[in-house]
């Protein structure tokens, strides 16, 4: 779990509890310097905060969600490998293009007693880790590794678990002499013909393509602050407003929150996150996210394969607004 | 996320930028070619399908145009020509999604930015989609989605192989999510069709980007593409920024797939049904005596069906539903 003693990370609309919370310990450490009795003060001063904090995080714009989900402190999903799991191992390797790709991660684990294939976008921890694993955007290695690794799964007969939490898919040279379009293609497709329940959950940034990449599931579950989007609002506002500063408009037209994708029906269930966000507390998110996927996995694995692959099929078929004009 | 910016950007701004500048007095008397400069009289222009006859320069065509090149006359069975697109998510920009589409509806005379259908090609009973890049570069919302997949299933009912001529700069921004996935549900549409052994061609024409390349452009059994068309996940723009070299010449080209092994063939425009002809062929069976013959009686079912006045042959004795090979009923006739 990243370390939540060290120099807190702060973003614009955390500022006033962080001032609200500096606050509250000065007052603290003058009583005990001046031994005079302030509890009174201080209790104030605490559900002052609580409020606070639920108020701004109850009421983020898609904007600040995005930061939250942007977030460098937000659990990735090697941390809720290790948080959420009793046995894991990580599987390398795509076996075609030469190298293991660091972005998009898979392995074997046991949730709860059960062997599932969890696989996931990861982002790095910092600046180097960052380099390393691309910023969380995976290649078209990354991609046939995650296929590679879903249909062991498939011939296994184990559940798939897919954490989502990327800026998108590398656009690098590389990734196109490589064949991204053609990697990400095939794993949208093939995600259709496989037999185990596929459960798929953003847990910070779905972007674009590279998100679908590994976002073909029976059920699409998205955590509170997170996002999943069609472009990023950066880069949607330079395009149709010709004006990257409109970004704070463009995400709100985009729907890119959690609530408006459950109300346009392409997100099954969100979960909640701690007031604060994810990375306020991350052992209590992992816990929430655990549950969540017990729950949904108890449904799935009832399913007959023919069932899941008929449900899916008609889950995405479904997707879509239109209208038919007279004549 | 500056990369993905400007890959974004990138996309979008390349349909929005090369819109205009091809075919800009297409119908007038006399066409310039935007690749060689050269004036041809556009009637000639139009009996070589738009292919310049001086530099070969594969010139934008409309979708009505493909289908007229591709399906015998008579043979053209549009579907769902009344699916129009909405505006789910009240998207406003400089100008509201919903004005956009009426006034590209008005200027184009299309409803969305694709046209599908059943027809023949030489003879052959297909389904066939061809995306328009006049409706807003092409982009891919939930008509194109809706349009494409209704098309793939019906062939998969009717044992029909597929054609897809994409155009296309991306998904459609102004519909969200709802774009993405359809990307996702014409991919399963394909799944179900290529689970059923039937045949699937699409054609990538100038440009294929994006979300169409992350999906069905990418799928087929066989790849074609035109010449020297524009066919890439990212925006060339935004490849750039990730390197300090400078990009080949060719880069993201029909050549460049080609070379690299995502294309299966660069077809001209003027050799495209003749080639399709001769593919769809290679994947019927072989077959000494006349297929009917043994057709007759395995499967039982009907062998040709109606369709809005046009005959359809099934293919029945392609495949059989289950996917074992035809030699069996070729053992038992
Ligand atoms: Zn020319």
């Amino acid at each position: 779990m990243p370390n939540s003693d060290r120099k807190p990370l702060l973003l614009d609309f955390e500022k006033p509890l962080a001032e609200l919370d500096a606050r509250i310990s000065q007052i603290r450490e003058l009583a005990e310097e001046n031994d005079v009795d302030v509890t009174d003060q201080i209790c104030q001063l605490e559900s002052r905060a609580t409020q606070l904090r639920q108020e701004i995080f109850g009421s983020l714009t898609p904007a600040q969600r995005l930061q939250v989900a942007r977030h460098p402190r937000r659990p990735s999903t090697l941390d809720y490998v290790q948080a959420i799991t009793d046995d894991w191992i990580e599987l390398h390797g795509d076996r075609s293009t030469g190298n293991d790709d660091l972005a998009l991660v898979g392995g074997l684990a046991r949730l709860e007693g059960r062997p599932v294939m969890i696989l996931g976008h990861q982002k790095g921890r910092d600046t180097k880790d960052n380099i390393r694993r691309n910023f969380g955007m995976a290649s078209p290695g990354g991609y046939r590794k995650a296929m590679r690794l879903m249909e062991h799964a498939n011939r296994f007969g184990m559940p798939i678990v897919t954490f989502i939490d990327t800026c998108g898919a590398n656009p690098g040279a590389e990734a196109e002499r490589l064949g991204q379009g053609e990697a990400i293609a095939y794993n949208l497709r093939e995600m259709f013909r496989l037999e185990v329940p596929i459960l798929c959950t953003v847990i910070g940034e779905g972007g674009s393509g590279g998100a679908l990449g590994i976002g073909v599931g029976d059920r699409l579950l998205m955590f509170e602050h997170s996002v999943y989007m069609v472009a990023s609002p950066e880069a949607c506002a330079a395009i149709l407003w010709r004006d990257a500063g409109k970004a704070p408009q463009a995400a709100e037209a985009l729907k890119i929150t959690a609530t408006d994708l459950l109300q346009l029906g392409l997100v099954d269930q969100i979960l909640p996150e701690p007031v604060g966000g994810a990375h306020s507390n991350p052992l209590q998110t992992a816990a929430t996210l655990k549950q969540a996927l017990l729950d949904n996995l108890a449904v799935l694995t009832q399913m007959t394969r023919q069932q899941l692959k008929e449900e899916r099929y008609q889950k995405f078929r479904k997707m879509g607004v239109y209208t038919q004009l007279a004549g | 996320m500056s990369l993905f910016d400007w890959f974004a950007n990138r996309r979008k701004s390349n349909s929005q930028v090369t819109e205009p500048q091809e075919r800009e007095i297409a119908d007038g008397l006399w066409t310039k070619c935007p690749s060689c400069g050269v004036l041809t009289y556009t009637k000639d222009l139009q009996s070589n399908q738009m292919v310049c006859l001086d530099c070969g320069h594969h010139l934008r065509i409309y979708a009505d145009e493909r289908v007229q090149q591709l399906i015998d006359p008579g043979s053209w069975l549009p579907l769902d020509e009344n699916l129009a697109p909405t505006d789910p998510l009240g998207f406003r920009d400089r100008k509201a999604y919903h004005d956009r589409i009426r006034e590209t509806q008005d200027k184009t005379g299309l409803i969305d930015a694709v046209q599908t259908g059943l027809g023949k090609l030489d003879g052959l009973p297909i389904g066939l989609g061809v995306m328009d890049f006049r409706f807003m570069g092409g982009s891919m919302g939930s008509v194109v989605g809706e349009k494409l997949t209704r098309m793939i299933e019906r062939s998969t009912r009717e044992r029909l192989p597929v054609v897809i001529v994409c155009a296309s700069g991306g998904a459609r921004m102004q519909e969200g999510m709802l774009s993405l996935m359809q990307m996702a549900k014409i991919s399963a549409a394909l799944e179900r069709h290529r689970a059923t052994h039937l045949l699937y061609m699409p054609v990538l024409t100038h440009p294929t980007t994006g979300g169409v390349t992350a999906s069905f452009a990418m799928l087929g059994d066989v790849i074609l593409a035109e010449p020297k068309a524009t066919i890439g996940f990212a925006g060339r723009r935004v490849v750039e920024q990730t390197l300090r070299e400078k990009l080949p010449d060719d880069f993201q080209t029909s050549e460049y797939l080609l070379n690299h092994g995502f294309v299966d063939a660069i077809v001209p425009r003027t050799q495209l049904k003749k080639t399709l002809a001769q593919l769809i062929r290679l994947h019927q069976p072989y077959a000494p005596t006349p297929l009917t013959t043994h057709a007759h009686g395995v499967y039982g079912g009907s062998t040709t069906s109606s369709v809005n006045g046009f005959t359809h042959v099934l293919e029945q004795t392609e495949h059989l539903p289950d996917g074992l090979p035809l030699r069996l009923s070729a053992e038992e006739s």
